[in-house]
């Protein structure tokens, strides 16, 4: 059973470190979203794979949270952006102003 | 716990962890926003339904059992929501790769918008169409 735990908690921190890694690198603040969205969804099934392997449901409640706040985090910022996006439109419907997207900018430089 | 549960609880959940390795590894590969949304949903509504089920069955009592099923159904309703937003927002801010995509019903000839149509911020007005490479 040892074998099973060392497994599962070395896929769920590879997981973790690989979401990790694309929000410090991801080009744009959506990659950053996805990944953060991603990184509490792998967090809440680490705390309920560890509820599960000691039997002991302490951090259950922290599951709900964790939960709430990933969709909470996650919309807020999708909404924020899109708020900028409108702010950088001119009147005539051309939006002036707008940043260069990340893609572009990586593959133009 | 009889055996055969645990059993069925560990493959629950290796399946599940496997799910969140898996997105991380797509996170860290694909190339834009949209292919990183579909890799990274994987453990959103999947991996956290099969964990969820291998802690119930772990776990002993009724109100561990309710708690956990709060939290995969939450997940079940919450991320077509906000995966919804973000890739609206990421197809408006051009943070999609226009040359991987096979549909775009967007972006089509005689369907863009120059105006602003729709109530939310993220509806505001998508970019002017490149010109095309001849």
């Amino acid at each position: 059973m040892t074998i099973v735990q060392v497994a599962l908690y070395a896929m769920i921190g590879g997981g973790a470190l690989l979401a990790l890694v694309r929000l410090a690198r991801g080009p744009s603040l959506l990659d950053r979203v996805v990944a953060t969205d991603t990184l509490l969804v792998i967090i809440a099934a680490g705390l309920a794979v560890h509820a599960a392997l000691t039997q002991d449901p302490t951090v259950v409640p922290v599951l709900v949270v964790v939960a709430l706040l990933a969709f909470v985090g996650s919309v807020s910022v999708a909404r924020y952006v899109g708020g900028m996006l409108l702010r950088s439109g001119t009147g005539d419907g051309r939006d002036l102003g707008l940043p260069v997207a990340a893609e572009e900018r990586e593959a133009g430089s | 716990m009889t055996g055969s549960s645990d059993v069925v609880a560990f493959a629950c959940l290796l399946a599940g962890a496997a799910l969140c390795l898996t997105a991380g590894l797509g996170l860290v590969r694909f190339p834009d926003v949209l292919s990183r949304m579909h890799a990274g949903t994987k453990p959103q509504v999947l991996g956290v339904l099969l964990v969820m089920v291998g802690g119930a069955i772990r776990l002993d009592g009724w109100t561990n059992v309710w708690m956990l099923l709060l939290v995969a159904a939450f997940q079940l309703l919450t991320a077509p929501v906000s995966a919804h937003l973000i890739s609206r927002v990421a197809y408006r801010r051009r943070h999609v790769r226009r040359d991987l995509l096979l549909v775009d019903e967007y972006g089509g000839p005689g369907r863009q918008d120059a105006r602003y149509h729709g109530d939310e911020p993220g509806d505001a007005p998508p970019e002017q169409p490149a010109p095309q490479p001849s």
